[in-house]
């Protein structure tokens, strides 16, 4: 069975049973091995994608459940070479330590940060709420998203904005923004 | 500037944080083929016979029994006495049987429901006190693995000094190491016959050895490469050895790659725990709070097979009278024999059990003499010139008093606990606070003559394009080891941290440096590069003076040092520390070459309808001789605490007939970021002589403290003791309730 979605920006066809986890048809069928299982009951969030912009578990989903959706990977984010302001956060702040949970942990914080969730630290936590991580004890994952958040982020028109600016401007503009322009906003190293 | 002592950026950081580091499973491999394990269904008995479904397309699968094996049936270790395969004897249920292998992963677990297995069932050891009372013989001749006794002074006289006697019984579970990337490893044939195993753990030499032996080649003819490792915890010390003979054994007779990758469930439930332990003490302490005699009994329960028992209870008995000086002290230890997976390394090695002992038991004695425990412990602390219960003398770099007094002002513990009282007054109040306070100390490196034993060989290359790179088989899993390394490197050879690589460990490309445990990596395998790369420093101002400040100024000068040599390879050797003395049948002397030192103050409060406990706040002061990289210093301590806080209020593994009944992050709960709470971290230095810049171990510390300190909080949150781990809102509310029944 042809199933047919965007996997970060790009159209990919899938070909084969329409009930093959999305984890698995991303890491085995496209390659994409930036996201990682760590417990296939959707308990660990180390597989976490973004479905159309929400973080889901991609070990709980049939891969017949995103034909003609988007779906966002870690792969997306940015390159070793050009890291988006949240990976630098994390590789300055000590937020990635042995790096099986941190796709997922980026993920689920870029998710949050781009629907203009609050940024002080209790909303913070549960926002990587779902998100296990063994290494840290979580502080310097939650210092690494504060500190993307506070960073200044560039709007369409050019000019540099803070999250609380955003979050003053008309919330729904950006939430609607956001959906559509998730996967866009994602390839763009500047943003989160 | 040098690199040490600032928060260098993680060598492999940028590929972790774009998904693009290679864990074992995200290798594929052409022609592979998956492996599955049948593991024995029940705990103690004999395997009658095995018998295949003939309906199902074996042809199609690689299966290897015992009898495959071409070298001996075992996985090396401290003793030889765990089969890789099972031949007759079935001694705890997860044991390996029969190993199954087919190019699809779905058909290889279909494989296995179509195997039948008879056995002749016997009745199990299930818990220390039956091991010890015998009620079966799993291990001749009394089912002991490995007795330690600790004497000194003498206690009788202790006793006698004494005006008052504390006893006291403590009782720790099963603990999951629970890193989020499961157990796996990959093996393959090279043309020449060589086979390679590559995957996730923590000591590459130590699979390279199991290897050998299982497959019955010379070393040159087995290659062991670590894959990234997605977090261990000491959890990937032992149990890779027998995953990769599994994978090893199955290649071998397929002639085809093959991974064998555990799923969640059979990780938790194969693998290796923490070992559940019964601690019993008998304190004598005068009525100024004075401690007179100590006599401590810790059982550790071993599980099926020795693997790392000895030395997980040695470590653990050595500690287990905690950062104190006493001058009678008995403590016997015994690690016991039951049909259950072998329990082995996890983070503090035995002693996280016996520090929450020492530890709650001084808040007890403290209360019978209704003394503040924070005195008690200023009168009993190791200081400069005491002894510790192996008769080591502490000469320099004893931070306890200073952790203790740091963490307990930064903490403003007296007042803390004050204001927890008034808040208690309040009946309105919906929830019980509590503030406890915790102190312990942790050795760096193998237990008394181990490290002379390993004799680990760690050092420095200087390749022919001018590269340095750091050899040694220390894996990075998280730790930061691979940075760290480098930043050693980079000061000790007087370049810039962004000269310096870091070789993956690969046994053909890397000296043996011992396995990455024991809170042994940058203190001991760290000083072994640095020896390396100040030799290398020497070795190139001897041939052009000062050495190059810019990269072209450095590679015109490598190139003249190296003159056509292609490299230069410096390896330094593990040298014992002068004026270090151990005596391990006596189990006296200098057991380890330096101690680090943490206390804890843990803040928490309990709901008064349904029980459940809220860490507000933990303060931490860790002594540590030199915090090499101080971000990735603090990252371990907070780590570590947000484990040991899950040792203490919510890791409940959970045991049927030697079968963990929960072997999910579903039911087995460890702390989310929603459950641990901020952390204030401070970091003391004492500089060690014998450690890489002056560092000491630091790894294991931090999993000492919040244990005790948690439940010594909850004793003023809820004016009840709890002696046993994990202390769950059930057990609270059983507590509370006991009283009205």
């Amino acid at each position: 069975m042809k199933i047919i979605f965007k996997v970060n920006l790009q159209e990919r066809t899938y070909d084969g049973d329409p009930f093959k986890r999305l984890l698995d048809v991303l890491r085995e069928d496209f390659g994409l091995t930036g996201t990682k299982e760590g417990c296939g009951e959707g308990e660990c969030g180390a597989c976490t994608i973004l479905l159309d912009g929400q973080p889901v578990n991609s070990c709980l989903i049939p891969v017949c459940q995103a034909e003609g959706r988007g779906v966002e990977t870690v792969e997306s984010l940015g390159l070793p070479e050009k890291l988006s302001s949240l990976q630098k956060a994390f590789l300055e702040e000590g937020g990635a330590q042995c790096g099986l949970c941190t796709p997922g942990m980026l993920l689920s914080a870029a998710a949050h940060l781009r629907s203009g969730g609050r940024t002080d630290e209790r909303s913070i936590r549960q926002a990587i709420g779902g998100n296990l991580c063994r290494c840290t004890g979580y502080q310097h994952i939650v210092k690494s998203i504060r500190k993307a958040a506070k960073k200044p982020r560039r709007t369409k028109s050019g000019v540099c904005i803070s999250v609380k600016q955003m979050l003053k401007r008309d919330r729904k503009q950006i939430l609607k923004e956001c959906s559509q322009k998730s996967t866009r906003c994602a390839s763009r190293s500047s943003a989160v | 500037m040098g690199a040490v002592g600032t928060n260098a950026i993680r060598l492999e950081g940028a590929e972790k944080l774009c998904g693009r580091t290679k864990f074992i499973d995200d290798y594929t491999f052409e022609d592979c083929l998956y492996g599955v394990t049948l593991r024995a269904a029940i705990p103690y008995g004999r395997v009658k016979r095995i018998s295949l479904d003939p309906n199902f397309p074996w042809d199609e699968c690689t299966v290897v029994t015992a009898k495959d094996i071409p070298g001996k049936n075992f996985i090396a270790a401290i003793e030889n006495d765990q089969p890789a395969l099972v031949e007759e004897n079935v001694l705890h249920p997860m044991q390996a049987l029969l190993l199954v292998a087919h190019p699809s992963r779905q058909k290889a677990y279909e494989a296995l429901g179509r195997i039948e297995v008879e056995y002749e069932e016997l009745e199990p050891v299930l818990t220390i006190e039956d091991s010890l009372a015998l009620k079966a013989v799993l291990r001749e001749p009394d089912n002991v693995f490995k007795d330690v006794r600790i004497d000194k002074g003498d206690i009788t006289s202790g006793f006698a000094a004494a005006d008052v006697v504390v006893e006291g019984e403590y009782r720790l579970p099963h603990q999951e190491q629970a890193y989020i990337e499961p157990n796996g490893m990959a093996a393959w044939l090279e043309k020449d016959g060589a086979l390679i195993a590559a995957g996730s753990m923590q000591c590459p030499y130590y699979v390279h050895k199991a290897l050998l032996h299982v497959l019955g080649l010379p070393a040159e003819k087995v290659r062991v490469i670590q894959a990234a490792t997605g977090g261990a915890f000491g959890g990937k010390e032992d149990y890779p050895s027998m995953l990769a003979a599994h994978a090893a054994l199955l290649a071998w007779k397929s002639k085809r790659p093959v991974k064998v990758i555990y799923d969640r469930l059979e990780d938790m439930a194969s693998t290796t725990k923490r070992h559940p332990a019964l601690i019993r003490h008998r304190t004598g302490v005068t009525r100024d709070g004075r401690l007179s005699a100590q006599d401590i009994e810790v059982l550790f329960d071993g599980g099926a097979y020795s693997t790392m028992s000895p030395v997980v209870l040695t470590r653990g008995a050595i500690h287990a009278s905690g950062a104190y000086a006493c001058p009678n002290v008995r403590i016997r230890a015994k690690a016991v024999a039951t049909n259950s997976p072998p329990n082995g390394a996890f983070r503090g090695f035995g002693v996280p059990q016996t520090m929450f002992a020492a530890e709650l038991h001084m808040d007890r004695i403290a209360e019978a003499l209704r003394m503040d425990p924070l005195e008690l412990r200023r009168r009993n602390v190791l200081k400069e010139g005491s002894s510790t219960a192996t008769g080591q003398v502490l000469r320099r770099s004893v931070g306890a008093c200073d952790v203790l007094e740091a963490c307990a002002k930064k903490g403003r513990y007296a007042k803390k606990v004050k204001e927890c009282a008034a808040w208690n007054r309040k009946a309105k109040n919906a929830t019980w606070r509590g503030a406890g306070l915790a102190l312990a100390y942790h050795g760096g490196g193998f237990t008394g003559g181990g490290e002379d034993f390993y004799a680990s060989r760690a050092g420095v290359a200087l390749e022919a394009d001018g590269a340095i790179r750091v050899l040694s088989a220390s894996t990075e899993m998280g730790q930061g080891a691979s940075t760290v390394f480098a930043q050693i490197a980079a000061d000790a050879l007087g370049v810039p941290f962004g000269w310096v690589s870091v070789q993956t460990p690969d046994t053909a490309k890397v000296p043996n440096s011992g396995p990455t445990v024991a809170s042994r990596t940058t203190m001991i395998v760290g000083r072994l590069v640095e020896r390396a790369a100040r030799r290398l420093k020497a070795e190139l101002e001897e041939a052009s003076g000062r050495i190059p400040k810019t990269r072209p100024l450095w590679l015109k000068a490598a190139r003249k040092f190296l003159a056509g040599r292609g490299r230069r390879e410096i390896i330094s050797q593990y040298e014992r520390p002068p004026g270090i003395h151990w005596d391990d049948k006596a189990c006296r002397g200098d057991a380890y070459g330096a101690f680090a030192y943490a206390a804890a103050l843990v803040e928490l409060e309990v709901d008064k309808t349904t029980y459940e406990v809220r860490v507000r706040k933990v303060v931490t002061a860790h002594e540590i001789g030199r915090a090499v990289h101080p971000l990735f210093a603090e990252g371990q301590i907070i780590g570590g605490i947000a484990q040991g806080l899950g040792y203490a209020l919510c890791e409940n593994a959970v045991y049927k007939r030697g079968v963990m009944q929960n072997p999910h992050f579903t039911d087995y709960i460890i702390p989310t970021a929603l459950d641990v709470p901020p952390m204030e971290v401070l970091i003391l230095e004492k500089p060690y002589d014998y450690g890489a810049f002056g560092s000491k171990g630091l790894g294991e510390l931090p999993m000492d403290v919040p244990a005790p300190a948690a439940a010594a909080a909850l004793r003023q949150a809820t004016g009840k003791w709890f002696f046993d781990l994990p202390i769950l809102p059930e057990k609270i509310c059983k507590a509370l309730h006991e009283d009205h029944i």
